[in-house]
């Protein structure tokens, strides 16, 4: 799924970077978005299944490059995604 | 009588962390890993993101303002040449996991890939449509 | 026929005498259509008889002489020596113990082998008198690809997590488990899975690709891995899901 989204998601704040901010990312029409609840569940299945294919990207890589401790490993890259995930859940329930 | 057999096996150790240096196949595959890390990083900055814009306007119009910034610009740069780079690779790999066989042969590698190209190009044109992009 | 001198460097260990294994040196006069393993047999013959190595049909179907080849995992009896300039460089095949000079010791990957249950294991027995297991082209076709594995290891040798983790079945096991598990007389997946989905199975490929560029036959065991992920992952949300239905 990243291989699908991330890059248009990069040149979208990218663009936002460059002063050409995209309709979307204007406060009303990102608020209104991400106030609907289609729009919730849109953000948070693309951020917890993109930080969750990274953690395990990143569980294998750190495996091998010599950190033997795998249970450790998983355990904090999963935890990491997880929390992030919450974090991403709550702030979006407060808009 | 029977010469008593020694066996000695030799064991070669692998380097355990510099192993991937040995040969350019695995430094493209540790390259492939590594642009991971960027795509991790893009996703926690719309984590933040997120945060800044519950947070309301003004705090949200800062955070816009720090996207303008040289190095949020950089890593921009960056992020998108990696997705990218992530994007091709996994898709030139998909028709591995995914034969489509139809009677006896089955369809070419660069038809399973060329479908997601296909499918990753219009997904893109019509999200940066409906975002305003262009 | 024209001659050129060849210059190897071949790895050696004699178990009885070495602490440690190390090059000795050879010139070689071959010809231009040999093989690295012509210039070994010529070695063997004329200059040193103690180069112990394993080889047999010399023609790529056996998977005997598999060894590294200026650091590629090659069968030498395909690997040309007019396609190499200056010294070619020839151990043993990387992550297998060396039991003397090239020759490995593969005891671990015969018995990963066993472990995956390469045979059939027919879904319905039929006694002899009812006749053949009868099966289409096309379900042949599925199948026939991973059915071409000479056991050569060069996959072994090339995977970097069969280096990292000596636990790891390995892509030609597992390759050979899916030759099984596709083939339609087969019904012994679940008897396989065991093994096949274990940490030690196919969970431990990363997807680094490189058994498949070696592989001398086009077995393409990196696809094979990856359809048995896909395979077992499904399989484990079924009889999570869906407890009720039958393997």
């Amino acid at each position: 799924m990243t291989a699908f989204l991330t890059p248009a998601l990069v040149t979208l704040t990218l663009l936002a970077g460059l002063g050409y901010v995209p309709d979307v990312l204007a406060y009303e029409r990102l608020h209104a978005f991400a106030a609907h609840w289609l729009g919730k569940v849109a953000l948070i299945t693309v951020i917890f299944l993109s930080l969750w294919s990274v953690a395990h990207r990143l569980r294998i890589t750190l495996y091998d490059i010599g950190v033997r401790a795998d249970r450790g490993v998983a355990a904090a890259v999963y935890s990491a995604a997880g929390l992030a995930s919450i974090a991403a859940a709550v702030f979006l329930f407060r808009v | 009588m029977a010469e008593k057999v020694t066996r000695r096996p030799y064991v070669r150790e692998v380097p355990r962390v510099l192993w991937f240096l040995r040969h350019p196949r695995y430094v493209r595959y540790m390259v492939r890993e590594v642009t991971c890390l960027f795509i991790g990083a893009y996703t926690l900055l719309m984590v933040v993101g997120l945060q800044r814009l519950s947070e309301g306007r003004a705090s949200w119009e800062a955070f816009l303002e720090m996207l303008r910034s040289p190095w949020s610009i950089a890593f921009h740069a960056l992020a998108l040449g990696f997705s990218l780079y992530h994007t091709v690779t996994w898709f030139n790999l998909t028709p591995k996991a995914l034969p489509v066989q139809v009677g006896e042969s089955f369809l070419p590698d660069r038809v399973v890939a060329g479908a997601h190209y296909a499918a990753w190009a219009l997904l893109s044109l019509v999200l940066l449509k409906l975002a305003g992009a262009y | 026929m024209s001659e050129r001198l060849v210059e190897l460097e071949v790895l050696r260990y004699n178990p009885e005498t070495d602490s440690e294994p190390h090059f000795q040196h050879y010139s070689v006069a071959c010809r231009e259509e040999w093989v690295v393993l012509d210039a070994l047999n010529q070695v063997k013959e004329n200059i040193d008889a103690t180069l112990s190595y394993r080889w047999s049909c010399h023609m790529a179907v056996c998977g005997s002489c598999g060894m590294m080849i200026n650091g590629e995992p090659k069968l030498a009896c395909k690997s040309f020596v007019r396609d190499y300039d200056g010294v070619i460089r020839v151990e043993p095949l990387a992550h297998f113990p060396i039991e003397r000079d090239l020759v490995t010791v593969i005891d671990d990957f015969m018995a990963k082998l066993t472990r995956v249950k390469p045979y059939l294991i027919p879904k319905n027995a039929k006694a002899v008198e009812e006749g053949e297991y009868r099966q289409t082209p096309e379900e042949l076709k599925r199948y026939k690809q991973y059915t071409l594995c000479i056991n050569c290891m060069l996959c072994y040798a090339a995977c970097p997590e069969y280096g990292l983790i000596p636990k790891f079945i390995g892509p030609a096991a597992i390759s050979m488990a899916h030759r099984y598990n596709q083939d339609s007389r087969d019904g012994g997946r679940a008897a396989r899975q065991e093994e096949i989905a274990a940490t030690e199975g196919v969970w431990e490929c990363s997807f680094t690709g490189a058994c498949s560029e070696v592989c001398p036959e086009h077995v393409d065991p990196a696809a094979a891995l990856q359809q048995v992920k896909i395979a077992s992952t499904i399989d484990w949300f079924k009889e999570h899901l869906m407890p009720w239905l039958k393997k």
